[in-house]
């Protein structure tokens, strides 16, 4: 843990202060747990018939597959997205007028509206243009659609964060505009925009769980259909949001890592990702915002 | 396809539309009100109250916000805790934005100049005065865009509500597309429909950007 910014160095008063708020904050928390499991114990929720069913393989291996399938679409959908971003921030860099404003217009089209919305419109729009896909399609498409223009953004803010003088120095020794790019500019783009990468993974991954509402048999559908199952809703409910919540420390710790080693290891920064996570927006200057989605 | 769907539902939109204004102006006022509490647990000098920041930060952060509204409005009444979906989602979504908003004005804190709760502390403050009366009102300032960027991403994420039956401008979309098998013309009407909400919302934060800016 880092240390407090604000109070470094107490006096003997603020020691004490500190040490009675310590011991009040502590009481107040613990009360609050004790509250909460009272309620739990008391509504009959840890009734060992509850959580027995994880204990039993067919669940977990029922639970294992839907999260098989969480990785499987988002692991799909990320290499869909990031074909097409990659297009994307081609595109927007292009001299070409026609190409760069199609390019312009799909990113802020596809970033301006919710996922779900997209997810509705692949799941339940495309099949009344009779376009008929396995669900599995209908959620990747709609991963793709969306990420692809965040991860537009991503390429976009790497290259344009490289110094200028990389792109003249490239076309001084007669490198055409392609070469420079594939040559020069691409490889050392990349490397600072691996942390943003990741992160833009992670929040994918917490994406995908809104297959669930087009019937998607992911993690958290799963997890319903286990709960309906064994009449323990709360219970998967509650494996489910922890497995979730281990699954993407993990990577988040890998991201904030990765940009650590960026850092340290060349002299130009990775692009910012603030808040480290939930990077959707980055404007031209390589500044990353932070924003859930 | 024809436009026309959108025309002859525009009441329908425009109540869509409504309802998401609700969502996300109810909840981003209280997940600015979490988030600043969020974010002073994380840098008092109270050990317990640094940990229980940082763990509400971890934990809503990385559970899909999809997760908590099933896990809130169909797992919770099985604890007597039972809300219309209304308000259960105002609850989930700012509880979620929350972690965001408090990981974002612990940044802003992080920029504020060490000198002036050096200073502030030397006549005399105690923790809760410098932060309220010096800390915070430089912070908040450095941090208006990202949370210009956080409320635009509630716009977005109040579509989710639409899981637990909150028919908001997703949901009347969706309603539509099904019952008129116009799926592109529905689709251009609502991303319109996001668009009008979240350009001014843009426009907004520009005007109280700059006006909150330090004059150097």
């Amino acid at each position: 843990m880092t240390a407090p910014v604000l109070a470094d160095a107490l006096g003997p008063r603020g020691r004490r202060r500190s040490l009675i708020a310590s011991v009040v904050s502590t009481v107040v928390i613990v009360v609050l747990v004790a509250v909460a499991l009272k309620r739990f114990s008391d509504k009959g929720q840890f009734a060992s018939a509850k959580w027995k069913p994880f204990t039993n393989w067919p669940t977990l291996k029922f639970l294992l597959g839907g999260m098989g399938n969480t990785v499987k679409a988002a692991v799909v959908a990320m290499a869909l997205a990031g074909a097409l971003g990659s297009l994307l921030a081609l595109g927007r860099l292009a001299h070409n007028l026609v190409i760069r404003n199609v390019a312009g217009v799909y990113v802020e089209v596809f970033r301006g509206v919710p996922l779900l919305l997209l997810m509705f419109f692949s799941a339940h729009g495309l099949p009344r243009l009779h376009v008929h896909l396995a669900i599995f399609w209908y959620v990747v498409l709609a991963l793709v659609a969306y990420n692809g223009a965040v991860l537009g953004e991503i390429f976009r803010a790497g290259i344009l964060s490289l110094d200028p003088g990389q792109s003249e120095a490239a076309s001084a020794i007669g490198l055409s505009y392609w070469q420079a790019m594939f040559l020069v500019i691409i490889p050392q783009a990349f490397r600072r925009m691996i942390p943003a990468i990741v992160s833009q993974l992670v929040t994918l991954l917490k994406d995908t769980s809104l297959g669930f509402v087009v019937t998607y048999e992911e993690f958290l559908r799963r997890g319903e259909i286990a709960g309906e199952f064994g009449k323990n809703l709360l219970q998967t409910y509650i494996v489910v949001a922890a497995a979730y919540l281990v699954v993407n420390v993990a990577l988040s710790q890998t991201a904030r890592r990765l940009e650590v080693r960026q850092r340290t290891r060349y002299s130009a920064g990775a692009i910012r990702v603030a808040g480290i996570e939930d990077l959707a927006v980055v404007n031209a200057h390589g500044e990353a915002a932070v924003a859930p989605t | 396809m024809t436009l026309s769907v959108v025309f002859d539902n525009l009441g329908r939109f425009g109540h869509g539309m409504w309802v998401t204004v609700e969502l996300t102006l109810l909840g981003f006022a209280l997940a600015f009100v979490i988030g600043i509490v969020v974010a002073a647990c994380r840098v008092s000098p109270v050990p317990p109250l640094r940990l229980a920041g940082t763990l509400y930060v971890e934990v809503f952060r990385n559970i899909p916000l999809i997760v908590l509204f099933v896990l809130f409005f169909f797992g919770f009444p099985k604890l007597g805790i039972r809300y219309s979906p209304f308000v259960s989602s105002v609850i989930v979504l700012s509880v979620y934005t929350g972690a965001f908003v408090g990981e974002t004005v612990r940044a802003g804190i992080n920029t504020v100049a060490k000198g002036q709760a050096e200073a502030a502390r030397s006549i005399g403050l105690t923790f809760t005065q410098l932060l309220r009366i010096v800390v915070l009102p430089q912070a908040l300032r450095s941090v208006v865009a990202p949370l210009g960027n956080l409320f635009i991403a509630l716009v977005k994420n109040s579509s989710i509500a639409y899981t637990i039956s909150v028919v908001e401008l997703t949901g009347v979309a969706d309603r539509l597309t099904t019952e008129t098998a116009k799926p592109i013309a529905v689709f251009s009407g609502a991303f319109v429909a996001y668009l009008i909400l979240t350009i001014p919302s843009g426009y907004v934060l520009g005007i109280v950007e700059r006006r909150v800016a330090f004059k150097r």
